[in-house]
């Protein structure tokens, strides 16, 4: 339990944080009608918010630190591999959820299937980033650039050439790949921290040619009237379209599942991987690293790029302010808070954090602020996210006769 | 001529506003090799703070002068307080984390920030009252350099020069400059390190803040999202001067505050930001060591 010294230094805390946020949460000014607005209640919610997670911070720590550590860790973390270990488990857990994912259109409004849809295409940016961060370890923070490449190729061939959703999936892939080896390039000597903000730069520079450039992207104003996915030719009202994409949105998550799941246990997928643990180590074992970041970047690109011509098709029109870095900081959430390298994770990480504030709309206001917050905490507290990545291990077991 | 030195001067006021946040994040990385992504925000936080206590006091009837004082020590005190808290909560628990762990939690907590002051306050832009009067003496030459531009160009050298004095002479700036060397030996010959990463932010932040202060009373208008741009600019600086380097930050700033001003003066306001990350990507991609920064091997 919490000790009489913690909670007087639980007490001190919340008293420093009063302060801290004195002028911003309490003061509020009107500086046109010249109006002082004291929000004293907020001092006091303050200190009792901060107070109570000072108690629950110590409580957890605490604890974790009086538990057996290794032995509870490893049962609590896995609990979801060893479900998915035992074949009848797995295919009773595949059952029920392949179940639902295909009835879902059926029993809920149109409303509904329409934010499932887009909670599953960041599934698929959430697993394209989750090959560039998770298993490459290269932290890229302009992702979202390779999204607004193939949303804006979709959208400008459609226009100008009237070329098909069928026929630009994969030039919108292609052409998102492209960038991504373009941007590998030059940034591949680079270090951590330097390749992140690098990348950010680049995603901006993207969005502002593409805000700033209004003979080539119409500009702020966007691009309206694209052309929805067709079906054999075949006409589709609105709800049909909207069933019809989400079935297609479903075909594609499962298709980038089958493979990433394939390419983490692939000998590129384990170069990737001691390409993240240790840069020098990982050459001296004969790994070519410049291949292995471009490809990493060029295949976590090319589903950005395939996902970014669905949001297109989808939603009908796109323009600059659907790609800015917020959106990068939420897939990168995604990734983080769903364990990185997890493929069960980034499932898990992108249902939650997108569907949790179409749900909680009275908390929609806090959405950000809870992004922000997650990254912290998960960072914090639990590194390796909601369900951590289980390393393949090898044993040897001697055959008994 | 004169527009050229129009643009000059304004490019030498941005260049030393830059300067004041770069401080920040060139000192940070200089001590813990961490990229505080949240120094941006700091800066905004200096800026709100600055702007919130400057309107209730001239609502409440102060004199100029001690508005100006009055808000310009609530900016800096509540900046380092900001900085100092987001050390302890966010970077102290991953000092021995991965690389990619605390780079992580300051993004997150740079948003977290922004859209704290979002919610507390407004997302709209705020006018941000008049602190820094037009001088008469300044009246033949207004139209090449405002009293604004002058009044930030004095303030930087000043802090510029204490905070030289400060990291040369004083122990903390002793201790600083050690830690930075080299951490684990820092700590052998008694320097407690926790103190002087405090300090460091603290002092980081402070900078900060005078440059929020200075620069919404040039701009003469806030809103939360400042910090971001400001932060990324700040950082463009900092690594173009060779990020750990503290007066490669200021040159790096003036080379970069120079650039923008005459891009835009040149060739086209539209791209502003674009010039400043192309210019990013260009120095990372054929130095990354930047100006004066030192090329370090990576050692196993």
């Amino acid at each position: 339990m919490v000790s009489l010294k913690e909670l007087k230094k639980g007490f001190f805390t919340s008293l420093w944080f009063v302060f801290l946020t004195f002028p911003i949460v309490v003061i509020k000014v009107d500086p046109i009608e010249r109006t002082v607005m004291w929000r004293w209640q907020n001092a006091l919610y303050m200190a009792a918010g901060t107070f109570c997670v000072y108690l629950l911070v110590k409580y957890f720590q605490n604890r974790k630190e009086n538990q057996s550590s290794n032995e509870n860790k490893a049962q609590t973390s896995s609990l979801i591999h060893r479900a998915l270990q035992k074949p009848l488990q797995r295919n009773i857990l595949f059952g029920v959820v392949a179940t639902f994912a295909i009835l879902f259109p059926h029993l809920f409004s149109t409303y509904q299937t329409n934010v499932m849809t887009t909670a599953l295409m960041y599934v698929v940016l959430g697993l394209g980033l989750n090959i560039v961060v998770g298993l490459a370890g290269l932290l890229d923070l302009g992702f979202v650039a390779f999204y607004a490449v193939g949303a804006y190729s979709y959208a400008l061939l459609n226009l100008h050439f009237g070329l098909g959703f069928w026929t630009v999936l994969p030039i919108g892939g292609l052409l998102a790949a492209t960038f991504g080896i373009l941007l590998g390039f030059p940034v591949l000597r680079l270090r951590g921290d330097y390749l992140a903000i690098v990348t950010l730069g680049f995603g901006e520079i993207i969005r502002l040619i593409l805000e700033n450039w209004g003979e080539f992207s119409k500009g702020p104003s966007g691009i309206s009237n694209i052309s929805r996915p067709g079906f054999f030719g075949m006409g589709l009202n609105l709800e049909q379209s909207i069933h019809y994409t989400y079935y297609l949105m479903i075909l594609f998550v499962i298709v980038t599942i089958f493979v990433v799941n394939r390419l983490q246990d692939s000998r590129l997928g384990r170069a990737w991987i001691a390409l993240r643990e240790d840069e020098i180590a990982c050459q001296a074992m004969g790994i070519d690293k410049r291949k292995t970041k471009l490809v990493a970047f060029s295949l976590g690109a090319f589903w950005a790029g395939i996902v970014g011509v669905m949001f297109a098709a989808k939603t009908t029109f796109i323009n600059p302010a659907s790609f800015t870095f917020l959106e990068s900081a939420i897939i990168l959430s995604i990734v983080v808070l769903g364990g990185m390298g997890s493929i069960i994770g980034v499932l898990l990480g992108a249902l939650i954090l997108i569907l949790m504030p179409e749900y909680l709309r009275a908390l929609s206001e806090y959405r950000m602020l809870a992004f922000g917050a997650i990254l912290v905490c998960m960072m914090v507290f639990r590194p390796q996210g909601l369900i951590s990545n289980i390393r393949r291990t090898y044993k040897f077991e001697k055959k008994t006769n | 001529m004169d527009y050229f030195i129009e643009l000059l001067f304004s490019g030498l006021t941005r260049g030393s506003i830059y300067a004041l946040i770069a401080l920040g994040y060139t000192m940070v990385y200089g001590i813990i090799g961490l990229i505080n992504f949240a120094h941006g925000e700091i800066y905004m936080i200096g800026a709100f703070t600055a702007f919130i206590v400057a309107t209730v006091l001239s609502i409440y009837g102060f004199p100029l002068l001690a508005i100006v004082i009055i808000a310009g020590v609530a900016a800096v005190l509540w900046s380092s307080a900001y900085g100092y808290t987001i050390e302890k909560i966010a970077y102290k628990p991953l000092r021995h984390a991965p690389r990619l762990s605390p780079l992580i939690s300051a993004i997150g907590m740079s948003i977290f920030l922004q859209n704290y002051v979002l919610l507390a306050q407004t997302s709209d832009f705020l006018p941000f009252p008049m602190l820094i009067p037009d001088f008469e003496f300044m009246e033949p030459i207004a139209h090449i350099i405002g009293s604004t531009d002058l009044v930030i160009l004095v303030t930087t050298v000043i802090v510029m020069v204490l905070l030289t004095l400060v990291i040369k002479f004083t122990r903390i700036g002793k201790a600083m400059r050690a830690t930075a060397q080299d951490r684990t030996m820092a700590t052998l010959v008694g320097i407690n390190v926790n103190n002087v990463i405090s300090a460091t932010f603290i002092v980081g932040s402070a900078l900060a803040a005078i440059g929020g202060l200075l620069i919404a009373s040039h701009i003469g208008q806030i809103n939360f999202y400042i910090g971001f741009i400001a932060g990324i600019k700040a950082f463009t600086a900092a690594v173009l001067g060779g990020i750990g380097s503290i007066p490669g930050a200021v040159l790096g700033s003036l080379v970069l505050g120079l650039t923008e001003s005459f891009a835009t003066g040149y060739v086209s306001s539209d791209y502003e930001d674009v010039f400043a990350f192309s210019l990013l990507v260009m120095i990372l991609i054929f130095k990354p060591s930047g100006l004066l920064g030192k090329a370090t091997n990576q050692k196993v």
